[in-house]
């Protein structure tokens, strides 16, 4: 039983890693909105597998791949896989936008209870799924191969493939962009003062719609680059992948104390750890099971996440 | 720069919390507002602010009838307020508390210094806690911070909201002296309090609320000779 996570453990980890880094981005969309609104955005699995066909629109329709297509190499492989990311993000973005300015913006300006946008978001991310369940007849959506997956060096026994090794890469490094905006810039500081206390930031000066959208709009971002990252690792999507992938982000967020960005790090990484071993010691139909189990051993016990401070301490 | 509120009245809901109040602030003045818990003091203000919609009436600022203006322009005029509970940002140090007071007058990086320092030179604590986060700073402190990061919005009128709660008596004493100077600079404050045995020494005049409605208006010395006013709000055996 533990023979394959013994032999495999630094395979294991780095795959595990990758598939966390991906959770850290999504969990970034729910922090943010979280820690602005106060408020589970449910939608954002869906944003995040609108994201996901981003990626594949840029490569089959931009750029004209197909599944027999060659992988590209050098300069056109840069491009296009930057491409693909931007459309990802864009796609995710504006998504994300939309659904606040359709589906929230006028429930707050009734003053509508919790509640109420909860069930609206629970809406969006149910008409976001079928509208793309009707575009795509149901069907799964394979992606083109741009990315030759080549072994790039083994260390210790783990194969280092550059699909892994760029996931690990660019979605820490847009990981720290974002942590860095939101730490450093006026619009940062203005979303950190929202989520501390709403009034006192409006008595300051501060725009709430605007820092509302921008949150949205970035929390959106990342979880867009998230979907192009999922595609170049396991080359397929679907209408209703957003699911899964939604929930593990979710529980990562909520493991790192939800509302807190770099929560949503430690709660992304141990959480794709976490999977990958299971999966590995129990076998990959346990993979799931591990996900919720943690999310509800975190809410018995540490319902303000390990990472986590109260609501009104530190964040971002 | 004259702040004037005519017949104002807000409801929460159905229940009418502030009904057809009318005040008057005159340049330079300091004026409070003092009253029972419930009286609408609080509302007054944060409808002042814009943080809650008026039902009907006019709030006039510098002849500009401001009553549509959302909360987040009106800094930009001139009204800059320390609110209820403070509102200190509390995962922020004080620096980043009061720099966030500049918030609407971004691009002018010379005046921010300046500022910083006239606020630290008025409350040198603050400058000892400049890199602590504001949320691990006594009531006291925090109070300063508030009234601070209001200042740093220069502005022409500033609403303070019950800055004596829950402090020590000699920091309200020191708080209360401090809003003095700041008047004196030029300065108008509007003051809401509970403690009006403070308030009445500091402030020119004076409006008593009850219930929604002003009950009395009066220059501030005149009130604190009032046996009524002394019975029903500074306690019978009062200094």
């Amino acid at each position: 039983m533990f023979t394959v996570f013994i032999d495999q453990f630094w395979q294991l980890t780095i795959s595990g890693i990758a598939l966390g880094f991906i959770y850290v981005l999504i969990a970034l969309g729910y922090t943010m909105v979280y820690g602005v609104l106060r408020m589970i955005n449910f939608a954002n699995s869906e944003i995040f597998m609108w994201g996901t066909f981003g990626a594949i629109v840029a490569s089959r329709d931009l750029f004209g791949y197909n599944q027999t297509s060659e992988p590209a190499h050098g300069a056109k492989l840069a491009l296009v896989l930057f491409i693909q990311l931007f459309a990802s993000m864009a796609f995710a973005g504006l998504t994300a936008v939309t659904v606040e300015f359709v589906a929230y913006r006028r429930l707050r300006a009734k003053g509508t209870n919790r509640l109420a946008t909860l069930i609206s978001a629970i809406g969006m991310s149910m008409v976001l799924s079928e509208v793309m369940r009707l575009l795509t007849a149901s069907r799964p959506v394979g992606s083109p191969r741009i990315l030759e997956k080549v072994i790039l060096v083994e260390v210790w026994g783990a194969q280092i493939r550059l699909d892994t090794l760029i996931t690990i890469m660019a979605a820490g490094a847009i990981f720290i962009i974002l942590e860095r905006f939101v730490k450093l810039s006026r619009m940062g500081k203005a979303i950190r003062a929202v989520s501390m206390n709403e009034d006192a930031a409006k008595l300051m000066g501060i725009n709430l719609n605007r820092v509302i959208t921008t949150t949205f709009l970035v929390g959106g971002l990342a979880t867009g680059a998230a979907g192009f990252f999922y595609i170049t690792v396991y080359e397929y999507t679907k209408f209703n992948i957003g699911f899964t992938m939604g929930l593990a982000a979710f529980t990562a967020a909520v493991i790192g104390g939800i509302g807190n960005i770099r929560g949503a790090f430690f709660g992304g990484v141990s959480l794709g750890l976490a999977e990958v071993y299971a999966s590995a010691i129990l076998g990959t139909q346990w993979k799931s099971v591990t996900i919720f189990i943690v999310l509800v051993l975190v809410l018995l016990f540490k319902p303000s996440g390990l990472f986590g401070e109260a609501v009104t301490q530190t964040r971002a | 720069m004259r702040l004037e509120i005519k017949d104002l009245h807000v409801h929460y809901g159905k229940i009418e919390a502030i009904k057809g109040i009318s005040i008057v602030v005159n340049e330079g003045e300091i004026v409070t507002l003092i009253g029972a818990n419930g009286a609408g003091k609080t509302t007054m203000l944060k409808t002042i602010s814009g943080l809650r919609p008026a039902t009907s009436g006019q709030i006039i600022f510098n002849g500009e009838d401001i009553t549509g203006v959302p909360a987040h322009k009106r800094v930009d005029l001139g009204l800059s307020q320390a609110p209820e509970g403070r509102g200190i940002f509390p995962g922020m140090t004080v620096l980043e508390n009061l720099e966030m007071g500049k918030f609407h007058r971004h691009d002018r990086k010379k005046e921010m210094a300046e500022d910083l320092d006239k606020v630290y030179t008025l409350f040198p604590r603050l400058k000892e806690r400049i890199s602590q986060a504001g949320g691990t700073l006594s009531g006291g402190e925090q109070q300063m911070l508030a009234i601070g990061r209001a200042l740093m919005a220069r502005p022409k009128v500033l609403l303070l909201d019950e800055p004596s709660m829950g402090l020590a008596p000699q920091m309200i004493a020191n708080i209360f002296r401090i809003i003095t100077e700041i008047n004196k600079t030029g300065v108008t404050i509007l003051l809401v309090e509970q403690n009006a045995q403070q308030a009445l020494q500091r402030a020119h005049r004076a409006y008593i609320l009850e219930t929604g409605n002003v009950v009395k208006e009066a220059k501030a010395s005149d009130l604190l000779n009032d046996p009524a006013v002394r019975e029903a709000y500074l306690g019978t055996g009062a200094h």
